[in-house]
C-alpha cells in the first residue's frame, strides 16, 4: 500500500439559501418538502420565449463563499450555455460559467488528526442554475422542476487531498463555511449540498496523474469516506493485477458498500460551452467586493482562535464547539447567560455531547432537539450554586429536560431533587451511618483511609443521592476525629 | 368613401376619436377582409374573431369613458413566435402545435396595454428561419401583390396580412433581415429596432444575439405609432437598454435638408436586379435633390458578414431550440425510452431548415471546432460592428436595397440553401452590428412587384430613419398603391 498515494479533487455543489431562483422571481422551496412543480414559474420551466435575469443576492452568496475561502475575484464573470440533453434540465441546456467564474485560486486550511493544519487549493468557484429532480417510477419516469432553477455554486478545489481523513476534514470544514455564511444549511439529505470526489492513485515512482474516476450521488460525508476508500482500493487492486482504470462516472452503493460503475467515459464530455447570450457580462467593482466582505461573519477559524485566546479554551474544546455552526451559536447564548467559558465547555464536552451521541442525534442538530440554550444554562446555575449537586444534574435533570422540554428548575421542585445542605439533617445521617457500621468506623480509625469513601456513599445513599458532597465529607470528617480522641 | 380596411393607423384614430367609425366596425372590416382573401393569401395560422370583436367592443366602451390609449381600437396582427397567453403559438413548427404559452411577450403586452385589437396569429418560416415563409410546417403565404411569389420571410405572414388589409399593422420579428425582407417584398414599411429596444422576453428565440421585434405598417407614422409602444427597457429582458424611447411622432419634420447619407459601395455589387438598382439609386437621387448630402463609403468586411451570421445564428438556436423536446409542452412522440422520445419528437416535429441549422450550429460549437468557427465569427462579429461605427462618423444613415432583387416564385430558392441564404446579403450585417434598419417601398418593378430601400442609423437613432423616412414617403405614393388581389 505504501508505493500508492491516493489522489483526491473535490467538487461540491451548494445551494444558495436565496429567497429566489437564479435567473427569476420564483421563490425558492424544500424541494423535498414541497409537493412536485409547486414553485416554477414559466423561466424555470424554459418555457420558450422566457429570459433569465440574474439573481444579485446569489451572486453576493457566491461571491461570500469565494472570499472566506481567499479567492481572487476577477474583475469580471460571465455566464456560459453548458448544453446536454436530459428531462431534469427544461432549456436543453444549463446556465453555467465556463471560461469566466466569480472567483478562483482560494486555498481552504485543514486540521488533520495530528493536530497538524494542511492547506488545500481551490481552484475555482462558480456560479450556475440547479437542475430538476427525476424520480423513476415503475413504466416512466416524473419530473419535478421544483429544484431546477436554484441557484447553485460549485466549489471545486485543486488535487491536493491525499486520503479519506483529509477529504473528510476538508468537506466538514468547507460546509461548516457555509453554514457559518448563512448560504446554505449544509443538509446532505436533502441534495442542497451535494460533494463529488475525483480520485486516482499515484505509483511511487510516477512523474504524472493517473487517470481520474469521479464518484457522484454520495449523500452524507461518511459516504463519501467510505467511498474514496473502496475506490483507491478498487483501482489499486486493478493496477496490481495489471490492468488499466478507465475514466468513468462512479456512484456508490452505501448499503451495500459499492462502488458501482454508472457511465464509461470513452470520449471527453462534449458540452458545447458558448457565452450566454441573454446575459450581460456581469463586471465587478471593487466597491462590490468590499461590500461583501464586510457581509463576512466570524468563520469557523476565526472563532477557534478567538476561543482559545480570549475564552483561554483547549484547543480540542475550541474546536469541536466551532465545527458546526449550530453548536457555536448554541455555545454562545450559553455564555450570554452568565455561564464561565471553561464550565460550559466542559458540559458541552462531556454532557450534551454524551447526550447527543446517545440519541444518535448529529452535533448540528443541537438546536431542534428539546433542550434549550437557556434550560442548559439555567441548569449549570443551579449545580454550580449548589441547589442541586452535579450528578444529580447531570444524570436526572438534564435527561429530564432532554425528554420534556421543561425548565430545570421545575424538575427540581417536581421531583424534589433540591440538595440537602442542612447540617443537623445530614449530621443525623452520618450518625447513623457511623451507628451501622462500627467495623468501617473502627477500621478507619486504624488508618485505613479509603473506608471513608464507602461512609461517604452509605451516606450520600441514604440521602437519596441529594446530598451536598461537601457538607457529608465536612461532618464526616469532624465526627470520626471526634471518635480518635 | 375609403373602405375601412384601407384606412392607415393614424388615419383610423382620427376618425375613431371623433366618433366617425367605431373599433367593432373596423375590426369587423378587418375579420370580413380575411374571410375574403386569407384563403388565397394563407397568412393567418390561428383567428381570434371573437377575441377580437370583445377587445373593440371594450375599446369603444373604454373610448366612450374618456380612454384615448395610443392604438385603442387598432386591430393588428401578431407574429406567430410571439408568446401570446392562452392563444396557441407554433412558431410556424409542428413542434409547438397546440402550445399554448401562459404569458404575453412583453412587446404583446404593450401592444394589448395601448389598446390594440389583437386578430391572431400569422404564418412565418420556422422558428424565424428563412427570408421566403416557405420554410413553415404549416402552409405557404402568398404574396398578395402576385400569388406565386412569396412574401418574403421570416415575417412573410405580417407582411401579407397588412398588404392585402388583413390587418392594419403587424408584428414581425427580425434576426437577419426577417422584418426588412418581407416589407420591401410586398411594399411595406418595417423597421427592426436597434438590439435592446425593444424587449425579447416572450419573442421564442432564434438567435438570442440578434432577434428583435418591431412593427410592419403601410406608412412610416404608422410604424412610429407602434414602435412607440413597443420599445423600451424591460426587468424582464437584461438585454434591452435602459434608455429613454424618444417622441417619434415629434420626430416626423420632412427635415432632411442637414442629412449626410452614406451609400456603402459593397451593397450595391454584381447580381442585383437592375430595377432594383436604378429604383434605390433613384430614391437616393431625390434625397440629394432635397439638400441631402451623399458621401460613398465602405463596409470592408461586407464580405464575411454572411459566414459570420450563420454561425452565430446557427450556433445559439442549436441551444435554443434544444428545449423543444417533447417532455414539458408541444408535441411528444412517445417511445419509452427517453434518447428515443427525443429522437422521434424531434425528428418529426422539426422541418428540414430547422435540423440543417442545429445541426450546423452543433458543428461550430463543438470542442475543437469552437476557436475556428464561433470564435472567429464573434471576432469578425466586432469588424463588421467597428466597419459601422467608422461610417457612422461621417453619415447619420447608410442607403442601400433591402434585397438584391424583387419576390421571387415559389421554389426559386428552395432547391439551394446558399441560394436563399443570399438573399439576406444586404440586411444580416445589420442584426450582427445591432444597429437599427429600415426598409421602406421606393418603387416597382416591371412585374409590379415592390421595391424597398434600406435605411440605416447608429444604434439608438431610430429617430433619424423615421425622420428620412418620412420626408421621402410625404413626396411619393408608393405606399398609396394596392395589389390588385384588392382592385
Amino acid at each position: 500500500m505504501t508505493e500508492w498515494t491516493t489522489i483526491v479533487g473535490l467538487e461540491v455543489h451548494a445551494e444558495m439559501l436565496t429567497q429566489t431562483k437564479m435567473f427569476s422571481a420564483c421563490p425558492v422551496v424544500d424541494s423535498v418538502m414541497a409537493p412536485p412543480n409547486s414553485a416554477v414559474d414559466p423561466v424555470s420551466m424554459g418555457l420558450p420565449g422566457t429570459l433569465p435575469v440574474i439573481n444579485m443576492q446569489a451572486m453576493d452568496y457566491g461571491m461570500m463563499v469565494g472570499l472566506a475561502l481567499k479567492c481572487d475575484i476577477p474583475p469580471f464573470n460571465q455566464f456560459a450555455r453548458k448544453n446536454y440533453f436530459y428531462p431534469d434540465l427544461p432549456k436543453g441546456y444549463q446556465i453555467s460559467q465556463y471560461d469566466h467564474p466569480l472567483a478562483v485560486n482560494g486555498y481552504l486550511d485543514i486540521e488533520l488528526e495530528d493536530g497538524t493544519t494542511k492547506r488545500i487549493g481551490v481552484r475555482r468557484a462558480h456560479m450556475e442554475e440547479d437542475t430538476g429532480k427525476l424520480t423513476h417510477i415503475d413504466g416512466g419516469s416524473l419530473v419535478d422542476l421544483n429544484r431546477a432553477g436554484v441557484p447553485l455554486l460549485e466549489i471545486v478545489s485543486e488535487p491536493d487531498i491525499r486520503n479519506s481523513a483529509e477529504a473528510e476534514a476538508y468537506a466538514r470544514k468547507l460546509r461548516a463555511i457555509l453554514q457559518y455564511l448563512g448560504v446554505n444549511h449544509g443538509d446532505m439529505s436533502k441534495g442542497v449540498l451535494r460533494f463529488e470526489a475525483n480520485v486516482s492513485v499515484m505509483h511511487k515512482d510516477d512523474t504524472e496523474f493517473r487517470t481520474r474516476t469521479e464518484i457522484k450521488n454520495l449523500n452524507s460525508i461518511r459516504s463519501m469516506v467510505r467511498a474514496i476508500d473502496a475506490e483507491v482500493a478498487r483501482q489499486i487492486k486493478l493496477y496490481n493485477k495489471g490492468e488499466k482504470v478507465i475514466q468513468a462516472t462512479l456512484g456508490w452503493d452505501d448499503a451495500a458498500g459499492k462502488i458501482i460503475i454508472q457511465r464509461l467515459k470513452e470520449r471527453p464530455d462534449e458540452y458545447r460551452y458558448f457565452p450566454e447570450p441573454d446575459l450581460p457580462i456581469v463586471e465587478v467593482s471593487r466597491e462590490w467586493v468590499e461590500r461583501v466582505q464586510a457581509l463576512l461573519p466570524e468563520l469557523p477559524d476565526a472563532r477557534r482562535t478567538r476561543y482559545v485566546t480570549a475564552l483561554n479554551l483547549s484547543e480540542y474544546d475550541a474546536h469541536v464547539l466551532t465545527m458546526d455552526k449550530p453548536v457555536a451559536e448554541f455555545f454562545e447564548v450559553v455564555l450570554a447567560e452568565g455561564i464561565a467559558p471553561k464550565t460550559a465547555a466542559n458540559w458541552f464536552t462531556t454532557h450534551l455531547f454524551g447526550l447527543l451521541n446517545d440519541h444518535k442525534v448529529e452535533r448540528e442538530n443541537i438546536g431542534q432537539t428539546n433542550i434549550s440554550a437557556q434550560h442548559l444554562a439555567a441548569l449549570i446555575k443551579q449545580v454550580e450554586s449548589g441547589a442541586i449537586n452535579q450528578t444529580t444534574g447531570v444524570k436526572t435533570v438534564l435527561p429530564e429536560m432532554w425528554a420534556t422540554g421543561k425548565a430545570p428548575e421545575a424538575i427540581i421542585q417536581e421531583k424534589g431533587l433540591a440538595q440537602i445542605s442542612d447540617v443537623s439533617a445530614i449530621g443525623e445521617k452520618v450518625a447513623d451511618a457511623m451507628a451501622q457500621n462500627p467495623d468501617m468506623v473502627t477500621r478507619y480509625l486504624n488508618g485505613e483511609e479509603k473506608v471513608f469513601n464507602a461512609l461517604f456513599g452509605n451516606i450520600m445513599k441514604s440521602l437519596k443521592g441529594q446530598g451536598d458532597p461537601a457538607v457529608i465529607r465536612q461532618i464526616l470528617q469532624e465526627k470520626l476525629t471526634a471518635q480518635k480522641s | 368613401m375609403t373602405h375601412l380596411t384601407d384606412l392607415t393607423i393614424s388615419d383610423a384614430l382620427d376618425k375613431l376619436k371623433n366618433r366617425d367609425i367605431s373599433s367593432v366596425e373596423l375590426t369587423q372590416a378587418h375579420i370580413d377582409q380575411i374571410a375574403k382573401h386569407d384563403s388565397q393569401v394563407q397568412a393567418y395560422i390561428t383567428v381570434t374573431a371573437e377575441k377580437a370583436l370583445e377587445a373593440a367592443h371594450a375599446a369603444d366602451t373604454a373610448r366612450a369613458a374618456g380612454d384615448d390609449k395610443p392604438l385603442l381600437g387598432i386591430p393588428l396582427a401578431m407574429k406567430d413566435v410571439l408568446s401570446t397567453k392562452g392563444i396557441q403559438t407554433t412558431c410556424g413548427s409542428q413542434i409547438l402545435k397546440g402550445y399554448k404559452p401562459v404569458f404575453d411577450a412583453t412587446s404583446v403586452k404593450r401592444l394589448y396595454d395601448a389598446g390594440m385589437v389583437m386578430l391572431g396569429k400569422v404564418n412565418m418560416d420556422e422558428f424565424a428561419m428563412g427570408s421566403s415563409t416557405e420554410n413553415s410546417g404549416y402552409f405557404l403565404t402568398r404574396n398578395p401583390w402576385n400569388l406565386e411569389r412569396v412574401p418574403g420571410g421570416s415575417s412573410g405572414g405580417s407582411s401579407a396580412v397588412v398588404a392585402a388589409r388583413m390587418a392594419m399593422g403587424a408584428t414581425g420579428t427580425d434576426t437577419g433581415g426577417s422584418i426588412r425582407t418581407p416589407a420591401a417584398f410586398c411594399g411595406l414599411v418595417g423597421i427592426k429596432p436597434s438590439y435592446g429596444r425593444v424587449s425579447r422576453y416572450g419573442l421564442v428565440a432564434f438567435g438570442s444575439s440578434l432577434d428583435q421585434a418591431g412593427p410592419m405598417t403601410r406608412t412610416v407614422e404608422d410604424a412610429a405609432r407602434m414602435l412607440q409602444v413597443m420599445a423600451g427597457y424591460d426587468p424582464q429582458d437584461s438585454t434591452s437598454m435602459n434608455v429613454p424611447v424618444p417622441d417619434y411622432l415629434a420626430t416626423l419634420s420632412g427635415e432632411v435638408k442637414s442629412l449626410k447619407i452614406g451609400i456603402p459601395k459593397e451593397y450595391f455589387g454584381a447580381g442585383m436586379q437592375p430595377e432594383v438598382e436604378k429604383a434605390v439609386r433613384d430614391a437616393i437621387a431625390w434625397y440629394e435633390k432635397a439638400g441631402a448630402q451623399l458621401v460613398e463609403i465602405s463596409l470592408p468586411h461586407s464580405e464575411y458578414s454572411l459566414s459570420t451570421y450563420y454561425i452565430i445564428a446557427c450556433s445559439e438556436a442549436s441551444a435554443n431550440l434544444a428545449r423543444y423536446d417533447g417532455i414539458r409542452f408541444g408535441a411528444r412522440i412517445d417511445k419509452g425510452d427517453v434518447i428515443e422520445t427525443y429522437k422521434a419528437t424531434r425528428g418529426a416535429g422539426f422541418g428540414a431548415e430547422v435540423k440543417r441549422r442545429i445541426m450546423l450550429g452543433t458543428y461550430a460549437l463543438s470542442a475543437g471546432y469552437y476557436d475556428a468557427w464561433y470564435g472567429k465569427a464573434q471576432a469578425v462579429r466586432t469588424l463588421i460592428k467597428q466597419d459601422f461605427e467608422k461610417a457612422f462618423e461621417q453619415v447619420d444613415v447608410l442607403m442601400s436595397a433591402v434585397v438584391p432583387t424583387t419576390a421571387f416564385k415559389f421554389g426559386d430558392n428552395t432547391e439551394d440553401p446558399l441560394q436563399m441564404y443570399l438573399a439576406d446579403i444586404l440586411t444580416i450585417s445589420v442584426n450582427l452590428a445591432g444597429i437599427p434598419g429600415m426598409s421602406i417601398p421606393c418603387g416597382f418593378d416591371n412585374q409590379h412587384l415592390p421595391i424597398g430601400l434600406q435605411l440605416l442609423a447608429p444604434a439608438f437613432k431610430e429617430e433619424t430613419l423615421f425622420r428620412a423616412a418620412h420626408a421621402y414617403e410625404q413626396a411619393h405614393d408608393w405606399h398609396t398603391r394596392k395589389p390588385d388581389l384588392l382592385q
